[in-house]
């Protein structure tokens, strides 16, 4: 809140079962800033970002975030009978938010199936459906498990000019990621 | 009291020779009041005849049924609000015992009800049906924290589940006291606390407090096993990370 | 700061999601239907004595009905990861809860309210009670939905967890299944009308917060 970060966490610590995740953990996000986290399975990178997501309370520590988020995890948070249309129109009204669900879902590349309901979907279509929320409502931190799963060249391509786009607005992104995506320009947090 | 026992190793050490002794004196003070019971207490004809006897396991049954669903929702209380972890472990042993208690309260009141009602069970009377209730509330407990898959996930369902239970018993045995009110069953056991003669009512509280200290013991054991059991969890976690 | 927007879709989102299931909606119907059905096979046929019972058996089928599908109201919602995100909204959870429940009994529980004076006839039920009758079952139905909310809440995260639901919210259902029966009768139905509306007042007061802790839970 102060000093301009979008997200400060201090002493962060996680538990599963009996085991301790990692400790004493300290996290700025600075707006403009992307952090990847890395780490191999296990090591609590889906554990880190849903604390900070507020979706699980840390076993010690705390997270401040400056301002709302947005959020996705490892499920696409589609409903089986949803088209996209009535998808991204149902979370445009849920956050109050004057966007063009077409409008969006264009600029995700999915003009094509947008009325065509999410179980028919492929996997990549549905991902992009999932992503296209970002861009329903304006938030300046982004919380990404594995973004790029599923999606083909084009999608990536898609996804990481997004990226560019919302860092250049001033937005922030934590992102778990395997690969090299956004090595190059990105801060790494090694768990 | 509850700062005794909120430390792990204190609570261990402590009840590593308080519940062999609670154990000790609770069976002492159970055999005598059956003892009492049994042979010295003159029957009484019109609570039944020598049937009456039973009332010396059933009353107390029925105070501890009571009082452990009360004991598992306070544990669950204290828990949600401290997460103490002792107290999680005191819920999860209480509720097995508990419902133990429930299940011979409703035994006992069945082999009592079968000569003096003349039927083993009878819907009408609201003391029978709140504990049978309980006993329900018990068993739900008991399967919806075997049904989570981690021990934090078992400890917050269930101590959502016991305070929602804890909050709906006053509502519960409300209703089910105006229902048997309006359906005007015989009462059989009506128990006028000390207006009792003495010699009826000292072996019944020596009893009672010889079923509490029981009680104790047994929920000192169960959550001794369970310190155990984490313990173990913690060690073969241990092997992981290292391996 | 907590608009009704959300709230609003998401009782929007319940209510087409039930429909999208194809019959999932008609699936309490049938079983409260069915169940009702049963009754003359094994009880008799005799007038006097469907009459006697009659009501005592809807307030029975209804209870059952209203857990049939309460396995997935949660349990979908965890599975395809809407949970997640209605548990980051700034709007309360215990709000979007409520607006999940009451839209599933909307799709439901209504229609076997609306049910009740049709089986009531065939139970030989008098006529001229019937549609009176229809308040108390509205109102206990409610509440067998809000209870039946917070275990289907708490086994969301259960596989096949409908038993389990069952078991949990049953005892729950006691003081409603009291108060609506004593409501049919004759006589008493003043007094204890009211004593049923407040146990659904008390569920509407209870169960929105303890489902939504459940819901927390589950996506933890």
């Amino acid at each position: 809140m102060t000093d301009g970060l979008l997200i400060e966490a201090d002493g962060l610590g996680a538990v599963r079962g009996e085991r301790i995740l990692f400790s004493g953990l300290h996290l700025s996000l600075r707006p403009g800033e992307a952090i990847v986290l890395r780490g191999p399975n296990g090591s609590g990178k889906s554990t880190l970002l849903r604390l900070l997501a507020g979706l699980t309370a840390p076993a010690v520590g705390e997270v401040q975030p400056s301002g709302p988020h947005h959020w996705l995890g490892h499920r696409d948070g589609l409903k089986p009978y949803e088209t996209p249309r009535q998808h991204l129109r149902h979370w445009a009204r849920a956050w109050g938010s004057e966007a063009d669900p077409e409008a969006v879902a264009t600029e995700m590349g999915l003009s094509r199936p947008i009325d065509v309901p999410a179980r028919l979907l492929s996997a990549g279509q549905r991902r992009r459906t999932a992503l296209a929320r970002l861009l329903l409502d304006e938030r300046p931190i982004w919380l990404l498990d594995e973004p790029f799963t599923a999606l083909d060249t084009n999608g990536r391509d898609l996804l990481t000019s997004l990226f560019v786009e919302h860092r250049r607005k001033g937005g922030g992104i934590i992102a778990a990621l395997h690969g090299d995506a956004l090595s190059e320009t990105s801060r790494e947090v090694v768990l | 009291m509850i700062s005794i026992f909120a430390n792990p190793h204190r609570f261990m050490k402590l009840s590593r020779w308080l519940a062999p002794a609670c154990l000790a004196v609770g069976v002492a003070l159970i055999a005598w009041s059956v003892w009492q019971a049994l042979w010295i207490v003159p029957q009484d004809d019109y609570q039944g005849g020598d049937i009456m006897r039973a009332l010396f396991i059933h009353v107390p049954s029925a105070w501890l049924a009571m009082g452990s669903y009360m004991g598992l929702a306070l544990a669950s209380f204290v828990w949600f609000i401290w997460r103490h972890e002792l107290a999680d472990m005191a819920a999860k042993s209480v509720a097995p015992i508990g419902a133990g208690y429930t299940a011979m309260c409703l035994a006992t009141g069945s082999i009592w009800g079968k000569p003096t009602w003349g039927t083993w069970w009878l819907w009408d009377d609201a003391r029978m049906m709140s504990v049978l209730l309980m006993f329900f509330l018990f068993l739900g407990y008991m399967a919806l924290r075997a049904a989570m898959d981690t021990r934090q996930k078992a400890a917050r369902a269930g101590a959502i589940l016991a305070m929602v239970g804890a909050v709906n018993v006053p509502l519960i045995k409300f209703s089910v006291d105006i229902w048997a009110s309006i359906h005007q069953g015989p009462s059989v056991m009506r128990m006028d606390g000390p207006s009792m003669p003495a010699v009826y009512l000292t072996p019944l509280l020596i009893g009672a407090l010889g079923h509490l200290i029981f009680f104790a013991s047994l929920t000192m054991t169960l959550m001794r096993a369970e310190v155990w059991r984490r313990r173990g969890d913690v060690i073969m976690a241990r092997k992981l990370a290292g391996g | 700061m907590s608009s009704p927007a959300p709230i609003r879709a998401a009782f929007r989102q319940a209510i087409a999601e039930a429909w999208a299931g194809g019959a999932g909606a008609l699936l309490p119907i049938g079983f409260f239907a069915g169940a009702a059905m049963l009754v003359p096979f094994t009880v008799g046929s005799e007038a006097d004595q469907l009459a006697a019972i009659g009501t005592g058996v809807l307030w029975v089928a209804l209870a059952l009905a209203s857990l049939v599908s309460m396995e997935r109201l949660f349990q979908a919602d965890l599975e395809d990861g809407t949970l997640e995100l209605w548990a980051q909204e700034d709007c309360p959870l215990f709000l979007v809860a409520a607006a999940k429940i009451l839209a599933h009994w909307t799709v439901s529980g209504l229609p076997l309210v609306l049910l009740t004076p049709l089986i009531g006839l065939t139970l030989q039920l008098p006529a001229e009670q019937l549609l009176p009758a229809m308040l108390a079952y509205g109102l206990g139905g409610l509440a067998f939905f809000l209870w039946g909310g917070v275990a289907g809440a708490l086994a969301a995260s259960v596989p096949r967890g409908g038993l389990l639901i069952a078991l949990l919210a049953l005892p729950l259902f006691i003081p409603t299944a009291i108060f609506g029966a004593l409501a049919a009768e004759p006589g008493t139905v003043g007094p204890n009308l009211l004593f049923l509306a407040a146990t659904t007042l008390f569920a509407l007061a209870i169960a929105p917060f303890a489902a939504s802790a459940a819901l927390r839970l589950a996506v933890d």
